[in-house]
C-alpha cells in the first residue's frame, strides 16, 4: 500500500500548471494510479493483449497497430452511441461541471475537471474526425494520438468514478460517466484495464461472483450469519440455496457476504425475509449484484449480468428482489433489459406480504429491497422498535448511481425514518441528486490508489463532518456495497468517530422478531442505548 | 495563444470587407454573393449535422435523474427532474431549453485550511448565459422588419417592449446593452477565471469576438454613423425575393456587420455551437426514466459468450453435491 500523508497534511492544490493541458505530461506518482490487469485475468474473460506489464514502464507492450485498433474502436463506438458523438460535439466548454468532481476538488489537477477529461478524447476525435482539426490541428483543438496520449487516458479514466454528478450540471446532459466508459473501453481493445477492476469481473464470470467464493464456500458464509443471528436473539434462520421452484430469487453484491460493515446488511437481509416469511431463494451462480464488467465495457457488463435472467430461468422464479448496491441499481435499470430481456419467463413483481404490484419493474421484474422493504412498512407488515436504533445518529449517503442514474431517493429515507429516532439531513447540495461519490466507485477502490481515493472522497467526508459536529452524527447509512466499505476508510481518514451501516441493518435492529429473545446489543454487538451495563451477558 | 488568434482572426474580416467594398470595388459579393452563400452553408451543414447525429442509435436509456423516480403509489415523483413519461420529457426540455434548468445548479466551491469546502452562490454564468441568448433571440426578431412587407405584428411588438426606456433617438433596445453586457461577460470570465481560461480554445474566443464585433457595428450603425435603412432594407428585400439588387450609398459598417453575420451563420454548423441543435439529443435529457417499465431496445444488441450453469456446474459439481447444494446432474 503506498504511504498516505495525514489528513492535515494532504496538500490539496489548486494552482494550475504553467504548462497547457496538452504540454503537461502524466506523473505517474505512488498512490494515485492502479496496477494493471493480470494477464490471467484478461484471458478468462477473453480481452486482448493480456500481458505483464506497469505504468511506470516507459514502454507498455501495446500491440503493433495499437493506433489503427483506436482510431478503428472510436469510429465504430461514435457510430453506436449517439451519446458519445453528441457529447464530442457540443461541448461549449463553459466550465460549469469544473468543480462538480469530487477528484478534481480533491487533488486539484485540472484535467480532473469533468470538461477537460472529455477533451483527452475530444482532442483525438477532432484530429481524426473532423474537417476542423484535420486542417487546423492544434488551433481547433486537435492533438495526435500517441502513446503519451493512451498514458494519460489510462490515467484519467482509470481517476473517473462514473458517477455522473458532473452530468447533472451540464447545460447539454453531457456525462462524463459515458466518456469514460468508452474511454475504458477503448484501452481495454489494447490491453489496458486495472486488476481491480479485471480481477473481480474475471472471478464473477467464472465462480458467480467478484470475491471468487466457491459454492459451497458461500453457503458456508451464509450458514455463518445464520448462527450469528442465533447467537443476537435465539432464532435459526434456514436460507436455501439454487432452490427450484422458490417464488424469489434474491441476488446482492457479494462485497457484503465477505467484510464488515456489509455483512450486518447482510443479517439485515436474512433477518427479514425470515421475519415475513418470504418464499426466497439464494443463488451461488448468480452470487454477484455487483458487475465489474460495467467498469471494462458494454460486453463484458452484459456478459455478467446475463446470470441474473439466466438463473432466474433455471430456477423458475417469478420475479428477481435485488440487494442494496449501487451500481448493480444502474445496469438493472439502464442496461440489463435491454442487453439481456425480454424476462417474458417472469411475471409483473407482487409483494406476496403486501400484495404491492410494482408497478415501476413491469418490465425488467427485478425489485429493489428498499423499495420492497418501504411497502412493507407502509402496510405495517413490520413490528418495529426505532429505540434500539437510539445509540445511533444517522444520516443518509445517497450512493451515485441510484441517484443520478434511477432517482432513488425518497424509499431509503422512509425506511430509515422509520427504524430510526435520530435522523440528520447533510447539507442539501451534497445530497440526492446532488450527491457526492464516496470516491472509490466504479472500480477503484483498491488500496494502492488510497491517496486519490482519500482526496476524491474529500467532499462526501466533509458534509458528515459538518452533520457530526452539529448534530453528533456517528453512523452514516447508505444503500451501497462499495460504499459501505470505503466509506468506512473515508471516515476513519476524514471524520474518525463516524461508522458505515447499510440501511438493513438499521431495519434489522430495530425488527421486532417473533420468538426472539431479549435484545441487548445490535447486530455489531454493541450495546443498546441504556444496555450499556448488560453487554456481556449474551458472551 | 487562442485570445490573440480570434480577436485578430475578426478583425482580418472586417479588414478583408473594407478593403473589398472599398478599394475592389466588391460591393456586389459582399452584399449579395456572400448572404446565398452564408445561408446555404449554414442550413445545408445544420441539417447535415444533426442527421448525422439522428442516424446513430440510442444503445442504452440513460437519462441523468435529477430528482426522485417513479415508485410507489404514496412517493411523491419529480415529474420534471426525473420523468417517467414523455409528457414529462417535454416539460424536461422545456426547462433545459428555455431556462437552462441544469446550469441554474450551478455553485461554487471554495476550499478553506482544515481543509474544509463550503459552496457558494454562483448563478452569474446562468443569468449571463440566458441574458445573452434572449437578447440575442430579440435581436434576431427584431431583424425581420428588414426582411418582411409588410412587417409582421409580433416584430412591432418586440421593438415596442424591447424601446420601452425612450431614451435618445433612435430610441435605445434594451437588448443592444444586455447583449453588449453579457456577452463582455461571457468573454471576460474566460479571460480572468484561471480554470476557465485554462480550458477554452480559440475555437471559444472566436465567436465572442464575431458577435461583440457584430453587436458594436450594429449599434454604431443604428445610433451614431445613421445607416440608411430604407437602402437596407431594399437590399434585404432583394435578397429574400431572390431578385437581389445593390442600392448605392450604404456605408462600409454595414457591410462588416453583414459579413460578420454571414461568417457567424457559415461557421455556425462546424462549431461548437451547434450545441443549439445538440441539446435536444442529448440521450442524457431527452429520455424518460421508464426502462424498468417498458424494455428499450438496442438495434445493436448481439449475443455474447456467457460462462453458462452447466459449465459452472460441470466445474463445481463434486464440491456443490458435498455441500448438499441441489444439481441439475448427479
Amino acid at each position: 500500500m503506498a504511504k498516505i500523508p495525514k489528513p492535515n497534511e494532504l496538500v490539496i492544490d489548486h494552482t494550475l500548471p504553467k504548462t497547457g493541458w496538452m504540454d503537461t505530461p502524466v506523473d505517474f506518482r505512488p498512490g494515485t494510479w492502479c496496477y494493471p490487469g493480470k494477464a490471467k485475468n484478461l484471458e478468462v474473460l477473453g480481452l486482448p493483449n493480456p500481458r505483464e506489464w506497469s505504468p511506470t514502464d516507459e514502454d507498455w507492450k501495446l500491440p503493433e497497430n495499437w493506433k489503427e485498433i483506436l482510431l478503428e474502436g472510436l469510429r465504430e463506438r461514435l457510430d453506436k452511441f449517439r451519446s458519445l458523438k453528441i457529447f464530442m460535439d457540443i461541448c461549449v466548454r463553459c466550465g460549469a461541471c469544473a468543480d462538480k468532481c469530487h477528484f478534481f476538488i480533491g487533488t486539484g489537477d485540472p484535467k480532473n475537471m469533468p470538461v477537460l477529461r472529455a477533451e483527452l478524447l475530444r482532442s483525438v476525435y477532432r484530429n481524426d474526425f473532423t474537417t476542423a482539426g484535420k486542417i487546423l490541428g492544434k488551433f481547433a483543438g486537435a492533438r495526435e494520438l500517441t502513446k503519451d496520449v493512451v498514458k494519460e487516458w489510462f490515467y484519467y479514466f482509470f481517476q473517473c468514478t462514473e458517477c455522473r454528478r458532473c452530468s447533472l450540471f451540464c447545460p447539454y446532459g453531457i456525462d462524463t460517466a459515458e466518456i469514460t466508459i468508452i474511454g475504458r473501453e477503448l484501452l481495454n481493445l489494447v490491453g489496458c484495464n486495472i486488476d481491480w477492476v479485471v480481477g473481480p469481473a474475471a472471478n464473477c464470470f467464472m465462480n458467480g461472483n467478484h470475491l471468487g467464493i466457491q459454492p459451497h464456500a458461500f453457503k458456508d458464509m451464509i450458514e455463518f450469519f445464520v448462527d450469528e443471528i442465533e447467537a443476537l436473539n435465539g432464532i435459526r434462520i434456514e436460507p436455501t440455496f439454487n432452490r427450484k421452484g422458490a417464488e424469489i430469487l434474491f441476488i446482492t453484491p457479494s462485497g457484503d457476504v465477505f467484510a464488515d460493515p456489509g455483512t450486518y446488511t447482510l443479517m439485515g437481509y436474512l433477518m427479514l425475509f425470515h421475519e415475513i416469511g418470504l418464499d426466497y431463494t439464494w443463488s451461488t451462480y448468480a452470487s454477484e449484484g455487483g458487475n465489474f464488467g460495467f467498469f471494462t465495457s458494454h460486453e463484458t457488463m452484459k456478459k455478467l449480468n446475463a446470470k441474473m435472467y439466466a438463473e432466474a430461468k433455471r430456477l423458475g422464479v417469478k420475479w428477481i428482489l435485488g440487494g442494496e448496491c449501487g451500481h448493480m441499481w444502474r445496469v438493472v435499470n439502464q442496461y440489463m433489459d435491454t442487453m439481456n430481456g425480454p424476462a417474458d419467463f417472469l411475471e409483473q413483481p407482487v409483494s406476496p406480504i403486501t400484495g404491492t404490484r410494482f408497478d415501476n419493474a413491469r418490465s425488467t421484474k427485478m425489485v429493489h429491497l428498499v423499495e420492497f422493504t418501504a411497502d412493507l412498512i407502509k402496510n405495517g407488515k413490520l413490528k418495529l422498535d426505532p429505540s434500539r436504533n437510539d445509540h445511533q445518529i444517522v444520516t443518509y449517503h445517497d450512493s451515485c448511481n441510484p441517484a443520478r442514474g434511477m432517482g432513488f431517493m425518497d424509499e431509503p429515507r422512509y425506511v430509515i425514518e422509520n427504524v430510526c429516532n435520530n435522523f440528520y439531513e447533510m447539507p442539501p447540495n451534497t445530497i440526492r441528486e446532488q450527491t457526492f461519490c464516496c470516491g472509490s466507485g466504479s472500480g477503484l477502490n483498491t488500496d494502492e490508489f488510497l491517496e486519490t481515493r482519500m482526496r476524491g472522497g474529500l467532499p462526501r467526508a466533509n458534509a458528515v463532518k459538518y452533520v457530526h459536529d452539529k448534530h453528533g452524527v456517528n453512523m452514516l447509512s447508505t444503500i451501497c456495497a462499495i460504499d459501505r466499505a470505503v466509506l468506512t476508510a473515508s471516515m476513519d481518514y476524514w471524520v474518525p468517530g463516524v461508522g458505515v451501516t447499510g440501511v438493513h441493518e438499521l431495519v434489522a435492529n430495530a425488527l421486532v422478531m417473533e420468538g426472539e429473545t431479549e435484545r441487548t446489543t445490535d447486530l455489531r454487538g454493541e450495546p443498546l442505548a441504556g444496555m450499556e451495563d448488560s453487554d456481556n451477558e449474551d458472551v | 495563444m487562442g485570445i490573440e488568434s480570434s480577436l485578430i482572426a475578426v478583425i482580418a474580416l472586417a479588414a478583408m470587407v473594407v478593403l473589398g467594398v472599398k478599394v475592389a470595388g466588391l460591393a456586389y459579393f459582399f452584399g449579395v454573393v456572400v448572404p446565398y452563400i452564408a445561408i446555404f452553408t449554414f442550413l445545408a451543414g445544420f441539417v447535415y449535422r444533426i442527421i448525422g447525429w439522428a442516424r446513430v442509435p440510442v444503445p442504452f436509456r440513460i437519462p441523468t435523474t435529477g430528482g426522485q423516480q417513479y415508485s410507489l403509489p404514496w412517493v411523491k415523483q419529480n415529474k420534471l427532474d426525473n420523468p417517467s413519461t414523455t409528457a414529462g420529457v417535454i416539460g424536461r426540455m422545456a426547462l433545459e431549453v428555455l431556462a437552462f434548468r441544469s446550469l441554474f445548479r450551478n455553485t461554487k466551491f471554495q476550499l478553506i485550511d482544515g481543509p474544509k469546502i463550503v459552496y457558494q452562490w454562483e448563478k452569474w454564468l446562468w443569468m449571463a448565459a440566458l441574458a445573452f441568448h434572449y437578447s440575442f433571440l430579440v435581436i434576431f426578431i427584431r431583424h425581420f422588419r428588414f426582411f418582411t412587407e409588410p412587417v409582421p405584428f409580433f416584430v412591432h411588438m418586440t421593438e415596442r417592449v424591447d424601446g420601452l426606456l425612450q431614451l435618445g433617438l433612435p430610441g435605445v433596445y434594451l437588448t443592444d446593452l444586455v447583449f453588449i453586457v453579457a456577452v463582455t461577460y461571457l468573454l471576460l470570465r474566460r479571460l480572468i477565471l484561471p480554470q476557465v481560461k485554462y480550458i477554452s480554445l480559440p475555437a471559444d474566443y472566436f465567436p465572442l469576438f464575431l458577435l461583440l464585433g457584430l453587436g458594436i457595428s450594429g449599434i454604431f450603425m443604428r445610433y451614431f454613423t445613421k445607416v440608411d435603412v430604407v437602402k437596407v432594407k431594399e437590399l434585404a428585400m432583394g435578397l429574400v425575393t431572390f431578385h437581389p439588387t445593390l442600392p448605392e450609398g450604404i456605408g462600409v459598417l454595414f457591410y462588416i456587420h453583414l459579413f460578420l453575420v454571414c461568417t457567424l451563420f457559415a461557421y455556425f454548423p462546424f462549431s461548437k455551437l451547434m450545441h443549439l441543435g445538440g441539446v435536444f439529443l442529448s440521450p442524457t435529457r431527452n429520455l424518460p426514466n421508464d426502462s424498468r417499465m417498458h424494455r428499450h431496445v438496442n438495434p445493436w444488441n448481439y449475443p455474447v459468450k456467457t460462462h453458462t450453469y452447466a459449465e459452472y456446474e460441470d466445474h463445481f459439481r463434486e464440491k456443490m453435491i458435498e455441500a448438499g447444494l441441489p444439481v441439475e446432474k448427479e
